[in-house]
């Protein structure tokens, strides 16, 4: 495609429209979904072109005998055979069932094992295509609880908060936290474990590894490993609310010593991320800078997971199996004590007095239209950032450029 | 008066709920008025209120009400695709930092209605709508089982239907997705009325679509003509009875869930809420063992019409009949065990997700084998290209396209790059459009002959037809591409710059769709207006097959003076191969059921009260709720229900019909 640009000289309008089309293509080598640089995602991406392979062998042959039938059976072709009373052939009733059925036994035993080989919860067998399969390479690390080895080292964990409308990564290893950036060395397995604070949200870097959703009160977890240095997009894919779409941060592959200084970097960008800070953090913002946090409570991530960062709020495995005849104590069954501990809920409708309705106000008006000044005017961009909070200010730490 | 005292009485309602400050719903809101009051008074100054109440709203006759559904979806079409319009506009617009020209509480509030509208409110009245029109005709019988129960479906569903359209202009919409998961939804992240709308909404419509399901369930399986056994229904009706028992087995499950969803609103139970013991995950499998059943119960009618379409057209009869109805068995009962495909991304083990993948590709298999059976009825035909064999050979090649799409995404570790990507939205559009809208089109081309007696311009379905099909092409391939540059479903603005040719290229594809939409109403309004060169007085205009061809064009009220006796598959065609003569005395009075206004004043009602749980007006909530229970008890006692047509009425409709066709030397 590259070659056929670059030899051709648009000498004429139509030239130059032809042009365009291999344009097109060209954008699509940078298609990232097709062309990842994580070995997850490379092998994501081969599945998609072998079970679009297998489709493709019975799709091209119904769209072209369709189209082929329309034209060669029409009406004024009298030359055309017509057999109005036509309707039954066994042997082509065991065509068109045993053909597709031979197609998805195929895709079914691909899917079956590829489902497996590429489970997010399951180790990396292999760091990328080139390494081969563990075992070949000599064994330099193994994962706590799993007998099985891999090569490239322990993996790195990642802790994963989805905050309302920012990311925020936590290294466990390193004590050390940022929000809207995530760095990896690269070869080197990734181990996330991924929560979220309020809303589901799904945590997708498309040149690593397929998304996994986010969810509050519990861990999911996903297996990738990046073979490329280079500077990646990573987002939510799961619609969260109004920030949704700002939701977005860069992921960096860098080398070991690149991986070390970034560490460095961020140790001392900024001050430490405690429960109180996390409160703060918590809170709704968007387009949130970059942020670095040189120190994190080592169980904070545990406490998100469980919901009970907030002091006094009781965590969810501390609900679960107080009385010893029943696996999770609910309030007011069996004596549990529980949720209502648990601090304010949302009332419902139907216990609000007429004074606390609150008053239904349309909630895209401007945040402040008399402290703004008159900016209703549509396209004002008073008129956007409805949801724009200021992003708190925590001693010690300071916003860092997005780069 | 107190700030109390209003609160309790207009509930969170107050002048502040009025979107005054968005200029687009401010205009919207004066034209809407505009045309709304134009209307109102054209039909008060022609004097046609008394006979749309008597000839239309009170109808228990299931073609009016069939019609009266095709209506209500087109309108709200029109209202789901000003929503893909502006969508696509503004994803065309907000690149480099310009943020479009919608905010996010309006842009969320408008991908959130489109898809509600597209599916609630326009897919599945004109699904439900083409069968309440047809299926007793084709099966031989004078109504449906319970014809004032579909007058009251009809008027639920219609009422679902306002509700969302207030929500417009007083209040706003839900801004969670079409599926509203919590905990988005939950009162803790969405406290304000947008989701109460949407409850509202689709438990009231639910009601009526889960109440004409029955309705044509019980008609299909007891109201058959004498000798039309199972495997002698045409093979609409049998998507049809698929259909209604799949909406009679889902839909109560989207009723218990959004009431789970409501009472986590309304009294703070923590059914789906993060803490409490609630379990989000739970909502997303309930409402997805729905929404799954609910996909067939789009494009299961849709094959029937294909099929009936495909057999018309090319003269033949239909290939592999049986293989067709267990196809559609097959599909009714699988439908039922794939609703995990929806999420593998939410961290099933790899045996689960395997599981449903696998599950669904075995769906592909009965697809496909609908597909080539169509592909062999066109095969040694004769096929005459009329406009619902146009959209029918569209809909072959495009929907082909989405179901390998779909297929591929049901591989789960391809799906986890590819869910919730612009690739899924560009898969369920070509299949929902390629499919069902197509399948619509065929159908309203095929049957409105039958419904006006007279066919519709063909010139101007050209039009819309090639407008359509290019317009989706050039909206939704773009789309497949931008998902495979991992671009994400639902976002207002981007920072790629590259990304924005792509969107461009959909935007036009929108634009021309639009112009289809325009030419599918210019071509009715042609139609009308040339209804006597377009006429059609055989009541047999495209050498039909099924029991509905036999009457005359429009169907008499009672349908069929007497009714047929069926011998073979495709009645009709046997019919006039045996050299059927058409009985022309021996007439009888015809018992009919009456028309009753009830439908009309419980939909107002259901309204009323939904309105009134929207904004906390417990008053009025109590109010209707009582007024509905009285006025259901109320119509228990009406025993005036049924009347007779007069033998005199029934021969001189007969002998006018006598005389037509004997003008046509048929």
């Amino acid at each position: 495609m590259t070659a056929e640009l670059s030899n051709s000289r648009p000498r004429s309008w139509l030239l130059r429209a032809a042009a365009l089309l291999p344009a097109l293509l060209i954008s699509g080598c940078n298609w990232v979904v097709m062309s990842p640089s994580g070995d997850i995602a490379v092998q994501q991406r081969d599945l998609v072109l072998i079970s679009t392979g297998l489709m493709l062998i019975i799709i091209v042959p119904v769209i072209a005998l369709t189209l082929f039938f329309a034209y060669h059976y029409r009406q004024t072709n009298k030359s055309a055979k017509y057999e109005p009373t036509w309707d039954h052939s066994v042997g082509l009733e065991l065509l068109i069932w045993g053909v597709p059925l031979l197609i998805i036994i195929a895709l079914g035993a691909l899917t079956w094992t590829s489902t497996h080989l590429l489970d997010p919860y399951r180790p990396l067998g292999r760091i990328s295509a080139q390494s081969g399969d563990i075992g070949e390479n000599t064994p330099v690390g193994q994962l706590a609880g799993n007998q099985q080895t891999i090569t490239g080292g322990k993996p790195l964990d990642v802790q994963v908060v989805a905050l309302d409308w920012k990311w925020l990564f936590i290294y466990p290893e390193y004590g050390i936290a940022t929000v809207n950036e995530l760095a990896a060395p690269v070869d080197r397995p990734l181990r996330f474990k991924m929560t979220s604070s309020s809303v589901m949200n799904a945590f997708y870097i498309p040149a690593l590894a397929g998304m996994i959703y986010t969810m509050p009160g519990m861990e999911t977890t996903l297996h990738a490993v990046i073979n490329k240095p280079g500077n990646y997009e990573g987002f939510s894919s799961n619609y969260s609310g109004a920030g949704f779409s700002g939701m977005r941060f860069r992921f960096h592959g860098v080398s070991d010593a690149g991986f070390d200084a970034w560490v460095a970097k961020v140790r001392n960008g900024g001050g430490g991320l405690n429960r109180a800070n996390y409160m703060q953090l918590e809170k709704p913002s968007e387009k949130v800078p970059v942020r670095y946090f040189g120190g994190v409570e080592s169980s904070l991530f545990k406490a998100i997971v469980e919901q009970c960062v907030k002091p006094g709020k009781p965590c969810m495995s501390d609900m679960m199996g107080k009385n010893p005849h029943d696996g999770m104590a609910m309030p007011g069954v069996n004596g549990g004590s529980g949720p209502q501990d648990a601090g304010p809920r949302p009332e419902g409708g139907l216990m609000k007095d007429g004074d606390e309705k609150g008053s239904g106000k349309h909630w895209s008006a401007p945040a402040d239209i008399k402290r703004d000044g008159a900016n209703a005017a549509p396209g004002s961009p008073a008129n956007r950032n409805h949801t724009m909070l200021t992003p708190s200010t925590m001693p010690g730490s300071r916003p860092v450029a997005n780069g | 008066m107190s700030d109390s005292i209003l609160k309790t009485i207009f509930g969170r309602l107050t002048l502040e709920s009025l979107p005054l400050h968005e200029p687009i719903v401010v205009a919207t809101f004066g034209m809407v008025a505009i045309g709304g009051a134009a209307l109102l008074a054209a039909l008060t100054y022609f004097k046609v209120w008394g006979y749309l109440w008597n000839q239309w709203f009170t109808s228990v006759d299931h073609k009016k009400i069939g019609i009266m559904y095709m209506i209500l979806a087109i309108v709200m079409l029109l209202r789901g695709f000003s929503d893909a319009i502006m969508m696509r506009l503004q994803q065309a617009m907000a690149f480099g930092g310009s943020e479009g020209y919608l905010n996010a509480h309006h842009y969320d509030q408008v991908f959130t209605a489109h898809g509600v509208i597209m599916i609630f409110f326009v897919a599945m009245p004109m699904v439900t709508g083409l069968m309440n029109y047809v299926v007793p005709l084709q099966i031989g019988a004078r109504d449906v089982s319970f014809p004032f129960l579909n007058n009251f479906s009809f008027w639920m569903t219609a009422a679902g239907a306002v509700i969302v359209m207030m929500s417009l202009f007083i209040g706003e919409f839900a801004r969670t997705g079409w599926l509203a998961m919590p905990p988005l939804s939950g009162i803790a992240y969405s406290p304000d009325v947008g989701v109460d709308y949407y409850i509202w909404a689709l438990q009231i419509a639910g009601i009526g679509t889960l109440l004409s399901g029955v309705n044509l369930v019980a008609t299909i399986v007891k109201m058959r003509a004498p000798g039309m056994g199972m495997m002698k229904m045409p093979i609409f009706t049998w998507t049809a009875l698929c259909t209604n028992i799949l909406i009679v087995a889902a839909f109560p499950v989207l009723t218990a869930v959004l009431a789970m969803l409501s009472l986590d609103r309304y009294i703070g139970t923590a059914f789906f809420t993060n803490d409490a013991g609630g379990n989000p995950m739970m909502y997303v499998n309930l409402i997805w063992i729905w929404g799954h059943p609910e996909v067939y119960i789009l494009v299961l009618p849709a094959f029937g019409i294909f099929s009936e379409v495909t057999s018309t057209f090319s003269g033949k009869r239909l290939f592999g009949y049986s293989s067709m109805v267990y196809a559609t068995l097959v599909i009714t009962i699988l439908s039922y065990l794939v609703w995990l495909h929806h999420f593998f991304t939410m961290g099933s083990g790899a045996s689960v997700n395997s599981f449903f993948g696998i599950t669904t590709m075995i769906i592909s298999i009965p697809t496909g084998a609908k597909i080539f059976n169509w592909l062999f009825t066109m095969y040694k035909g004769r096929i005459r290209f009329e406009l619902p064999m146009m959209w029918t050979i569209a809909f072959m090649v495009t929907f082909t396209i989405g179901g390998m799409t779909g297929v591929l995404l049901a591989v789960p570790p391809a799906d986890f790059v590819l869910h919730n990507s612009l690739f899924l939205v560009a898969h369920f559009h070509n299949v929902i459009i390629g499919g069902t809208l197509f399948g619509m089109f065929a159908g309203i081309n095929y049957w409105f002959p039958k419904a006006f007696g007279f066919k519709l311009d063909e010139k101007w379905g050209k039009v819309s037809f090639w407008c359509w099909v290019s317009g989706f092409y050039f909206a939704f391939m773009p789309l497949y591409v931008l998902g495979l540059m991992g671009v994400t479903r639902r976002m207002r603005y981007f920072d790629d710059p590259n990304l924005q040719i792509w969107f461009v290229i959909a935007a036009f594809g929108a634009a021309l769709v639009a112009v289809g939409i325009a030419a599918f109403l210019i071509q009715i309004f042609v139609s009308i207006r040339n209804r006597e060169a377009l006429a059609d007085h055989t009541g047999d205009p495209w050498g039909g097959r099924t029991l509905e061809w036999a009457t005359s064009s429009p169907p008499p009220d009672y349908n069929f003076a007497f009714t047929p006796v069926v011998h073979d598959l495709d009645a009709w065609y046997d019919m006039k191969d045996r050299k059927h003569q058409r009985p022309v005395s021996g007439f009888r009075a015809i018992h009919m059921p009456s028309n009753t206004g009830t439908g009309v004043v419980l939909g107002v009602l259901s309204i009323a009260f939904g309105f009134a749980m929207i904004w906390y007006m417990w008053w009025l909530a109590g109010l209707t709720l009582v007024g509905i229970f009285a006025t259901t008890i109320f119509h228990t006692f009406n025993y005036k229900r049924d009347f007779y047509i007069p033998v005199e009425d029934v021969i001189a409709s007969e002998d006018a019909r006598t005389r037509m066709l004997a003008t046509q030397g048929a």
